[in-house]
């Protein structure tokens, strides 16, 4: 029993510490794969491009939600004007880059991370290392990048969409008027809000990135390997998403 | 690499689509350049206050509770220390009396602040332009409550000094 859970332990910070590993070694990767900008634009696209219309969709709904939610509890007080503040500063501080980022895990993650394991099992990273490719430098972090780039612009998308759809319930379904509901929000939005949504996301798409590649990387070569390595990369990456953003969260209210 | 236009436009696109996104997000959301709301039609009336509270650009002009205008601007106008805003009256409420009086309210106990006209009994109207002379500043909650506790505390001593103008609460 004991030893069980001191293998649990030991096999935990194994982890962590072949993650920190891993991450310094994409890190020194990640300038010499700007000679080859092609394999980040397709990254980009296969992490940013193909996870836009999720993110667009799931941001209206997230956002019509906040502005019906928002409105009924904020008409309470009689302050339901302030609901543009509401749902700006909660998607910019919160709801943005923790759903994007979540949906990122789900949508990009898992196929970053199968593809990787998929590669892994098939021998294609053991035949680039054979003709002197690395892998890393080749594989590992284009995807790495891309899918650090690719967050925050969709975190943003998010937001924004999910702006108007609290706008779309709450002027002209619920009657705020678009004025108050506007120059409110101008009023009481800093530039630090929209750079703690922009850091928050930037910091989510490292770990979302780097726990998808890591899993698909470190996968066991089977078909059944690179399906548990895709669910660690969810489960992983929605933990740390969470943990992150209380810990972000706790450090952009102390400054 | 047949499909490379393909994924170059698409990638294209999402990027500009996000980055488009933050800028809106970093300039438009903190500041007031943008106006959401604000038609270019109607006509202008200024109306000056000692105090305007949290009154923004934006904010609903309403006559009997009906939004009749918004606000348009609102500057510092330091010849009579006063606060000169600019209100934008839709076209089709053209007849509002000269002799109109404006005050700014709050719209419930929290909400925003706007502005309500109360109409005159004059036979001339408002024009592009005008001005309302008559106006009510807004009430400050926090100085209302200080006039209360220091009306209380020197009800001892019947002295009614209480007249302290409420604009300097303000900065």
């Amino acid at each position: 029993m004991s030893a069980n859970a001191e293998s649990l332990a030991v096999g935990w910070v194994r982890k962590v510490g072949g993650m920190t590993l891993f991450f310094l070694q994409v890190c020194s990767r990640i300038v010499p794969s700007f000679t080859r900008p092609g394999l980040i634009v397709r990254q980009i696209y296969n992490a940013g491009a193909r996870s836009l219309v999720i993110v667009m969709l799931s941001g209206l709904f997230v956002g019509m939600v906040l502005g019906l939610l928002g409105f009924d509890t904020l008409q309470r007080f009689g302050s339901e004007d302030s609901l543009g503040v509401l749902a700006a500063l909660g998607m910019l501080k919160v709801l943005g880059p923790v759903l994007t980022a979540l949906l990122f895990a789900g949508r990009a993650g898992t196929s970053l991370t199968s593809e990787i394991g998929l590669m892994k099992s098939t021998d294609q990273l053991t035949a680039m290392q054979m003709m002197a490719v690395d892998p890393l430098r080749h594989v590992i972090a284009p995807r790495f990048l891309g899918g650090i780039i690719a967050m925050p612009l969709l975190a943003a998308t998010f937001s924004v969409i999910g702006l108007f759809g609290a706008q779309l319930i709450g002027v002209q379904q619920m009657g705020v008027d678009v004025g108050a509901f506007w120059s409110q929000t101008q009023n009481a939005v800093d530039l630090r809000d929209v750079y703690e949504g922009i850091v928050k996301s930037l910091v989510f798409g490292v770990a979302c990135s780097l726990i998808a590649v890591y899993e698909g990387y470190n996968s066991e070569p089977t078909p059944e390997g690179v399906g548990l390595a895709t669910t660690r990369t969810v489960v992983t990456s929605s933990v740390m998403v969470l943990l992150l953003n209380y810990l972000l969260t706790a450090a952009f209210l102390t400054k | 690499m047949k499909n490379s236009r393909s994924l170059e436009i698409g990638t294209g696109l999402f990027v500009l689509l996000g980055f488009t996104a933050l800028a809106f997000l970093t300039t438009q959301l903190p500041g007031t350049s943008l106006k959401f709301g604000g038609s270019e039609g109607g006509y202008t009336v200024t109306a000056k206050f000692d105090n305007i509270g949290d009154l923004k650009p934006g904010s609903p002009v309403t006559m009997a509770g009906v939004r009749v205008g918004r606000v348009e601007t609102i500057r510092f106008d330091p010849r009579d220390f006063k606060a000169a805003v600019v209100l934008r009256i839709e076209d089709q409420y053209q007849e509002i009396p000269e002799d109109s009086d404006a005050s700014i309210q709050t719209a419930g106990l929290l909400g925003g602040k706007y502005i309500g006209i109360g109409p005159g009994g004059s036979e001339t109207f408002l024009k592009q332009g005008g001005q309302i002379e008559f106006t009510q500043s807004a009430i400050v909650l926090e100085s209302l409550v200080n006039k209360f506790f220091a009306n209380m505390a020197s009800k001892g001593p019947d002295e009614q000094k209480s007249d302290e103008p409420a604009a300097e609460e303000k900065k």
